[in-house]
């Protein structure tokens, strides 16, 4: 295993604790134990024959593609071009034109039922989806096209995993996700906008080390990463269950870090990691709601792009009432009862009279001495 | 060693009766507040977090309860001996006042079963003052029955070990009278952590620990007046006025510098005209200043507190004034804010007073049975 890893060392030009790390950060990202990690590790370190990728562009911004080039550490994504045999993208190929189309062609041929198809961007299907074509061909046919001979379908942003931004009502091309246009196959959606990519390199780590798909929910989002609403972790939820409530940006609640659910934060109905994993491997706090703005909702299909974004979300959890009851009782306290005013007045009349009839019996001793 | 002797004599008078049933009626309150909880038995709320178990039990009765302390202050500092034959009387009811302040204090405990976190360093909080006031007060109990024990070894006759006490007494009375100065002023410092809530006319951030300690101390000496009157027509014992007088002397006095402060802060802060606002708080106020201002005028001449009467009336007006005065900052006009209000009910109210009733009938047996009070005259 030692010369495996010197081998990537020289191929990957990263050191040996570096790779490790890496694997570990995946492998933890995944909720999956050190020793998968190793598994992973060998994985990549020696592999069979890199897994071929074909990754189709539909109607988006290439978001998820920027966040993949983004977020990552430097020597990240050279990684990943030399973990996997990445052999159709459109915004990274260094080829155009014919030429990266007939070696697309030829790929999937050639690796039929072995590679992964990574979708970006929705799919237009009104007017038989003319609204978005490459290559001469509509997006539709492509996307059919590629999934019929995939080992794997991932659809990566919210684009392709419920139609995104696009499919907003009116929806005039009738944009939709991956997942609707290929009936009977299994898509794994790793929504956002953008997504998280270490959600999306969780999967496919995970597909390249044991051949199968995480786990996945009801709308075939990774358990891993969407099996809990963005409340349930926010770092400001204590201040949702207190009643403390930010009312306008910039107010002295906003000020303060409060919970931003009245600016219309999605979080209560939003179900993602984002508090956990956060964006860019900055450090604490760097997420929507972390930096002060409300969660959109992203994604939520039904939720992000459809709700007003000020609008208050539906609590999945529990809803708080518009004003929370005073912990003290004020009005209705039991006033002055007349048994209590009168043991009261009984008490100090009794000193009173206590000091009166000592004083007459002093008295009487004082006339008595004198006489 | 002293020449005080046990009275003897009957113990269940009708007056100790009198309190029994008094003290059985406070204890069953007493016992519906630990089995139903306080709410089944106080009228405190939120706005009102004390009622007259810590204001009356705990603030006024161990200002009542400072005669030991203005007579050790009196005896030992200023070393005037003559005092001493009042000194005995005055311990005990301080021990017995304090003992039961502990105790109101600890009823009126939300979780009493949390009491002892007070006596453990690492879970102290070094900013409060009611720390400070816990554990000055729980000292000085120790401390109080430190020094009254020579009256219970003379009792019972264990010479040795009173020799060896008495030896190490000085320790205790000078502990006797350094902690009540701390807790008593503390007790005043409550109001300053009161803040805005407390009246205007009693609210002097600066002055609060000494007007508490002036207060406390006159209580004090008008205690021992009333108490040697008491136990003088209740036991048919010799006439201590000259003795008695010469204390109305120091009353005078104190209340004077009182009096000059209290004042002196309202004119200097610009309040007076609170006092003439005609409203519940100013009339709180001025029978208050009459009650502190009684004494004065009846005990100024020489002539005046030679009567035994006006001795006693004027330590009566005190006692109520010094009273007042607490219950004033603390209840009457404390304004915690809106719609809050409070009330002592019935069971709040037989609570305490069957906590005094136990005072006194605590003293009357401990009188007859210990050496506390001197039969026979004395110069």
């Amino acid at each position: 295993m030692q010369g495996d890893f010197d081998a990537l060392e020289k191929r990957l030009g990263i050191s040996r604790r570096d790779f490790l790390k890496y694997c570990t950060g995946i492998a933890a990202t995944l909720g999956l134990s050190t020793s998968e990690a190793i598994a992973m590790a060998e994985a990549v370190a020696k592999p069979k024959k890199r897994p071929v990728v074909i990754w189709l562009h539909g109607q988006e911004c290439t978001g998820p593609t920027e966040t993949m080039l983004r977020s990552e550490h430097p020597t990240l994504e050279r990684l990943i071009l030399e973990m996997v045999s990445l052999e159709y993208h459109q915004t990274l190929d260094a080829g155009a034109g014919h030429q990266v189309e007939h070696l697309k062609e030829l790929s999937m041929k050639e690796n039929a039922g072995k590679y992964l198809l990574v979708v970006e961007g929705s799919i237009p299907t009104r007017d038989g989806g003319v609204y978005c074509k490459i290559a001469g061909k509509t997006m539709l046919a492509h996307t059919v096209e590629a999934a019929e001979n995939a080992a794997a379908i991932i659809a990566f942003g919210s684009c392709a995993s419920w139609g995104g931004v696009q499919s907003s009502g009116p929806n005039p091309t009738g944009a939709v996700g991956a997942q609707a246009v290929l009936p009977g196959k299994t898509v794994v959606n790793i929504p956002g906008c953008p997504p998280n990519p270490y959600n999306f390199l969780a999967t496919v780590m995970h597909f390249l080390t044991f051949g199968t798909l995480p786990e996945l929910d009801s709308q075939n989002r990774p358990k891993f990463a969407y099996g809990r609403l963005i409340h349930e972790n926010c770092e400001r939820r204590p201040h949702f269950d207190a009643g403390r409530f930010a009312k306008e940006f910039g107010d002295e609640g906003h000020k303060k870090g409060y919970c931003l659910y009245k600016l219309g934060c999605k979080g209560p109905e939003t179900y993602s990691n984002c508090p956990a994993v956060e964006f860019n491997d900055v450090g604490g706090g760097t997420w929507p709601v972390g930096v002060g703005h409300p969660c959109f909702g992203c994604t939520e299909q039904g939720v992000g792009f459809t709700k007003p974004l000020f609008s208050l979300a539906e609590v999945q959890t529990h809803t708080p009432p518009n004003a929370f009851p005073s912990i003290a009782q004020r009005e209705d306290t039991p006033g002055m009862s007349a048994g209590a005013a009168a043991v009261a007045g009984a008490a100090v009349g009794a000193a009173v009279g206590a000091a009166a009839v000592v004083s007459t019996r002093l008295g009487k001793s004082d006339s008595d001495s004198e006489t | 060693m002293s020449h005080a002797k046990p009275l003897g004599g009957s113990i269940f008078t009708p007056a100790f009766m009198l309190c029994l049933v008094l003290f059985v009626i406070g204890m069953y309150f007493l016992g519906v507040r630990f089995t139903d909880g306080m709410g089944a038995v106080a009228n405190i709320n939120g706005g009102f977090p004390w009622g007259i178990w810590v204001v009356y039990d705990v603030v006024i009765g161990t200002a009542l309860a400072c005669g030991g302390y203005a007579l050790a202050i009196t005896i030992y500092v200023f070393n005037k001996g003559q005092y001493h034959p009042l000194m005995r009387a005055a311990l005990l009811a301080s021990l017995l006042g304090y003992a039961l302040g502990g105790v109101g204090a600890f009823i009126d405990m939300g979780r009493y079963w949390q009491f002892y976190n007070l006596l453990l360093p690492w879970h102290m909080n070094f900013n409060a003052v009611m720390l400070e006031v816990g554990l000055c007060v729980t000292t000085y109990i120790l401390v109080l029955v430190i020094e009254f024990a020579p009256a219970f070894l003379e009792r019972i006759g264990a010479h040795g070990v009173l020799k060896i006490l008495n030896k190490m007494l000085f320790i205790f009375i000078a502990l006797g009278i350094l902690l009540p100065t701390m807790h008593q002023s503390s007790l005043g410092s409550f109001l300053i952590a009161m803040g805005y809530k407390v009246a205007p006319l009693w609210q002097t951030v600066h002055f609060q620990p000494l007007l508490a300690l002036l207060t406390a101390l006159t209580m004090g000496f008008s205690i021992v007046i009333f108490e040697a009157s008491a136990s003088q027509v209740a036991f048919d014992l010799p006439d201590e006025t000259s003795l008695l007088s010469k204390i109305g002397k120091i009353i005078v006095g104190l209340l004077l510098v009182y009096l000059v402060v209290r004042f002196g802060e309202i004119i200097l802060n610009g309040k007076v005209g609170y006092i003439f606002a005609g409203d519940k708080n100013s009339l709180l106020f001025l029978l208050e200043t009459l009650l502190f201002i009684f004494p004065v005028v009846a005990l100024l001449s020489q002539k005046m507190r030679q009567n035994s009467r006006v001795l006693l009336w004027a330590a009566v007006s005190m006692l109520f004034a010094g009273s007042l005065y607490r219950f004033n900052a603390f209840l009457f006009t404390y304004d915690p804010g809106p719609g809050y209000s409070y009330f002592p009910s019935v069971g709040e109210v037989m609570v305490t007073v069957g906590i005094v009733a136990f005072e006194i009938m605590a003293y009357m047996v401990m009188v007859k049975m210990l050496p506390v009070l001197h039969k026979e005259a004395h110069a």
